[in-house]
């Protein structure tokens, strides 16, 4: 799970292009939105693309990433549970 | 208020029609062309529905007795069908003119030859001529060249409120006294660039589209171009040409929320439509149909239409979206929905909203359903785009 | 009838034009035929939230627009109209080649939502939280020229006080590789990089952000004033005359009156010829001035073109790199006449003078 995160970590910081952050920048329960790392609508839509290319879960409604994407966290939990690569 | 601007001429061509006559007799039975995409390989074929014009580019092109090494896009052969009916129904000639204008909006231009080639453009010599053409200036200047205008031509590029703005520059054109007639309206042919586009952003439904139904899953995409002749008063008196309806307010702002999605309330869509209104000297009241943006967007519906119940204090008057029959033409929808608007207008009649089923929890709007016929005097038409980019027209009798 | 100023200006291009004198370190390029933007600090000017998704033009035009509206001291823009080429070519190439490359697989949204010309219009307009007009031409040669003109009516017709107007294009590399096989750019290996005596086809490809506030109110700061706009897509060589004395003729002016004329020769064989044609008619009493050579060409350089002309009003007079063999001229323009056209397409004419 610790490698999970520390390879999600490293995914989004590459694919959002967050220039100036590092892994350790980013706590696990950090909010990804919003307040927290200031990730937006555009960036939910990257990262069903990274759930979709690199873990093979496919999400159809983009409102489902809500839940999922909150931190680190929660998306490290429905990654070990719903992956199939 | 100022002096209205006159429309005397109109062509179009989308997937209910490659004319006008066509167009009409499709939304008055009922015809949508929505279908599964047949002219464009992609993988997402079998996902999605589109509005496609039910005719290859070889079709196209002999349309248009094109030569056989030609640089044409699809956007500027669909451009080029729509503007020659355009200057057909308005009676004048564009050969050599160097009088008339013409402002054509598209988000396209070349890109669909452009993504066709893109990796053998560099050893293939044959396909090089469709380079240039890559900008979107290039391809409204094919069909300049293609219609003979020789004088003041131009190009907006406002994504999904291109047409509309391309209308409002060429009213502005004739009540500056800088142009007595302009050919103004937008083209957009279908290409793998924008199908991928859209679907990324996960606003491309699965089935027909369903504006302001609260199950409601995205849009259709569509093709299209028309375009409208607008001509000032003197000018339409002189050759004593008859106007089809007047242009008589527009107006443009910017929701400055998102540069994809809409602010909530809509504001920006609010704004435009209410500077519409000032610009024409008419009340909200005044106005017998709306066609509506509608895309079908869970975003774009909820938006417009709170900017509607605001803007007309509740008593929103018959609206329907016509993107149903036609997917969402992008550049080209405002002026697809304008030649539309003006449909309602001569036969006063308003056009049915399809696949609509059940009203959106968040307000008590219904579009109408079915073809209605009533005395329709004033219409408004939406367009809103990426960029938080705001359109309204009024036309009238 | 209102007059039109230009009160603010800010130029990003491959000269340094975002700080110090006019044109008073020129850069020579001298041996490439593709010519890169000078860079600004980004971060000064945008926050890290915002500058992720941007392109090299997007950023450009970000710092541009914001030195003008700085210059022009203005807090409510009436509208924000841009004019580009290519648009964000730079974005449209990345989502291009993601769907070629990987047969329309796992691609994301950004670059192509950043691909959309109206892309920096719209995000200035987000930036200021402007809800005022926004417009984006893409008419090849014609879109600076365009917006220019659409600004110029809005102050002068409609009553409007500040219009913000850009030109905008940047460079990607697969599409300015294009552009070299087919000769609109100059090949890697081709020496005419000194384009006032090229003998070869096709020009120097460079790029720009120029932004400008456009304003109904004359201030300590202001540049010069507007006079007109004028653009057609199609000329002969032989109408150029009739084309440029029918406008001067409606601005009550003649070709006598124009103190200093800016042409746009970039090397080109095929099309210089046209300012052949204008340097004939202006020669006898007007000065001579050029900007490609230091600038490059690209489809929305006619707005750097009226960044020199303002400079120039401004001080009366042009530095000795804008004539040609730097020859030197007269030290009190007050008339200045911009004539453009980009590969025989798209002729434009401004009209400036001091104030």
């Amino acid at each position: 799970m610790e490698e999970l995160k520390t390879e999600l970590k490293e995914k989004i910081i590459e694919a959002l292009n967050l220039e100036d952050m590092s892994v350790e920048d980013i706590n696990d329960t950090d909010m990804l939105f919003e307040e927290g790392l200031g990730l937006d609508s555009i960036d939910a839509l990257e990262l069903i693309i990274i759930l979709d290319k690199d873990y093979g879960i496919k999400l159809t409604d983009s409102k489902d990433g809500k839940k999922i994407f909150q931190s680190i966290e929660t998306m490290a939990q429905y990654i070990t549970e719903h992956r199939t690569k | 208020m100022k002096e209205k601007v006159a429309i005397t001429g109109m062509g179009i061509v989308s997937a209910i029609g490659m004319n006008a006559e066509e167009n009409f007799l499709s939304l008055k039975d009922n015809k949508h062309g929505i279908s599964k995409i047949a002219h464009i390989e992609t993988t997402l074929k079998d996902k999605i529905l589109v509005g496609e014009i039910k005719k290859s580019n070889q079709e196209l092109e002999s349309l248009l007795n094109l030569p056989s090494k030609n640089n044409f896009s699809r956007s500027s052969m669909l451009g080029a069908i729509a503007a020659k009916e355009a200057v057909q129904s308005a009676g004048i000639s564009t050969d050599g003119n160097t009088s008339i204008g013409f402002i054509n909006s598209t988000t396209v231009g070349g890109m669909d030859m452009i993504e066709k080639y893109y990796r053998d453009f560099l050893d293939q010599e044959e396909l090089q001529h469709y380079i240039e053409v890559h900008d979107a200036g290039s391809n409204t200047d094919l069909i300049a060249e293609h219609l003979g205008i020789q004088g003041f031509v131009t190009t907006i590029s406002t994504a999904c409120s291109s047409a509309a703005n391309a209308i409002m520059l060429g009213a502005k054109m004739i009540q500056s006294g800088r142009l007595d007639q302009v050919i103004v309206g937008g083209m957009d042919g279908l290409c793998k660039f924008t199908i991928n586009g859209f679907n990324t952003l996960m606003i491309l439904s699965d089935t027909y589209n369903q504006p302001f139904d609260d199950q409601r899953k995205g849009l259709n995409l569509g093709e299209g171009a028309a375009y409208l002749v607008l001509e000032s008063e003197a000018s339409y008196q002189k050759r004593n040409k008859k106007p089809l309806a007047y242009l008589k307010g527009y107006a443009n702002a910017n929701d400055a929320f998102h540069q994809t999605a809409s602010s909530e309330q809509g504001d920006g869509a609010y704004l435009a439509m209410k500077s519409a209104f000032e610009v024409a000297g008419m009340k909200p009241e005044a106005i017998d149909y709306v066609n509506v943006h509608g895309t079908a967007t869970p975003n774009n519906d909820l938006s417009e239409g709170r900017a509607m119940i605001k803007l007309f204090d509740q008593k929103v008057p018959d609206f329907s979206s016509t993107k149903p029959f036609t997917g969402h033409t992008l550049a080209a929808a405002a002026s697809v929905e304008a030649v539309y608007s003006i449909f309602a207008l001569r036969e006063n009649l308003i056009f049915p909203s399809l696949n609509f089923q059940n009203k959106m929890e968040e307000f008590d709007l219904t579009p109408q359903q079915e073809l209605k016929e009533k005395e329709i005097s004033a219409v408004l038409s939406n367009s809103f785009g990426f960029g938080g980019n705001c359109s309204s027209l009024i036309f009238v009798k | 009838m209102e007059r039109c100023y230009i009160n603010g200006m800010g130029c990003i291009s491959v000269q340094n034009t975002f700080e110090g004198n006019f044109l008073e370190h020129p850069i020579v390029y001298s041996d490439t035929n593709i010519i890169y933007a000078v860079k600004p600090n980004y971060k000064a000017f945008i926050p890290p939230a915002a500058i992720r998704r941007m392109s090299s033009g997007v950023k450009n035009s970000i710092v541009a627009s914001a030195l003008a509206i700085e210059q022009a001291q203005v807090n409510e823009l009436d509208g924000i109209i841009t004019g580009t080429g290519m648009g964000c070519i730079q974005d449209s190439e990345k989502f291009l080649e993601k769907m070629i490359d990987f047969n329309e697989e796992y691609l994301t949204p950004t670059s192509f939502i950043q691909s959309t010309h109206n892309t920096v219009s719209g995000q200035i307009a987000l930036k200021l939280k402007c809800n005022a007009y926004n417009f984006t031409y893409v008419n090849t040669g014609g879109s600076f020229p365009s917006a220019l003109l659409d600004g110029l009516m809005q102050i002068k017709n409609e009553g409007k006080n500040n219009i913000l107007i850009g030109g905008i294009d940047e460079i990607a590399d697969y599409t300015f590789k294009l552009y070299q096989t087919i000769g609109h750019i100059k090949k890697d290996n081709e020496e005419s990089y000194h384009i006032l005596e090229s003998r070869s086809e096709g020009c120097v490809g460079g790029e720009g952000s120029t932004f400008f506030v456009l304003s109904n109110e004359k201030q300590d700061q202001t540049y010069a004033e507007v006079l007109d706009a004028h653009l057609v897509n199609k000329l002969k060589k032989e109408q150029l005359e009739g084309f440029i004395n029918n406008f001067l003729q409606r601005n009550n002016m003649n070709i006598s009156d124009v103190d200093a004329v800016v042409l746009g020769n970039n090397g080109d064989v095929n099309f210089d010829t046209y300012y052949d044609e204008a340097e004939r008619l202006f020669k006898s009493n007007s000065d001579l001035l050029y900007y490609k050579h230091l600038f490059g060409e690209f489809m929305t350089a006619p707005s750097i073109a009226v960044w020199i002309a303002s400079n120039v009003l401004k001080e009366g007079k042009a530095p000795s790199v804008l004539y040609k063999n730097n020859e030197k001229g007269s030290d009190s323009i007050k008339t200045v006449l911009i004539y453009n056209q980009y590969r025989g397409k798209d002729h434009s004419l401004t009209l400036l003078k001091n104030v």
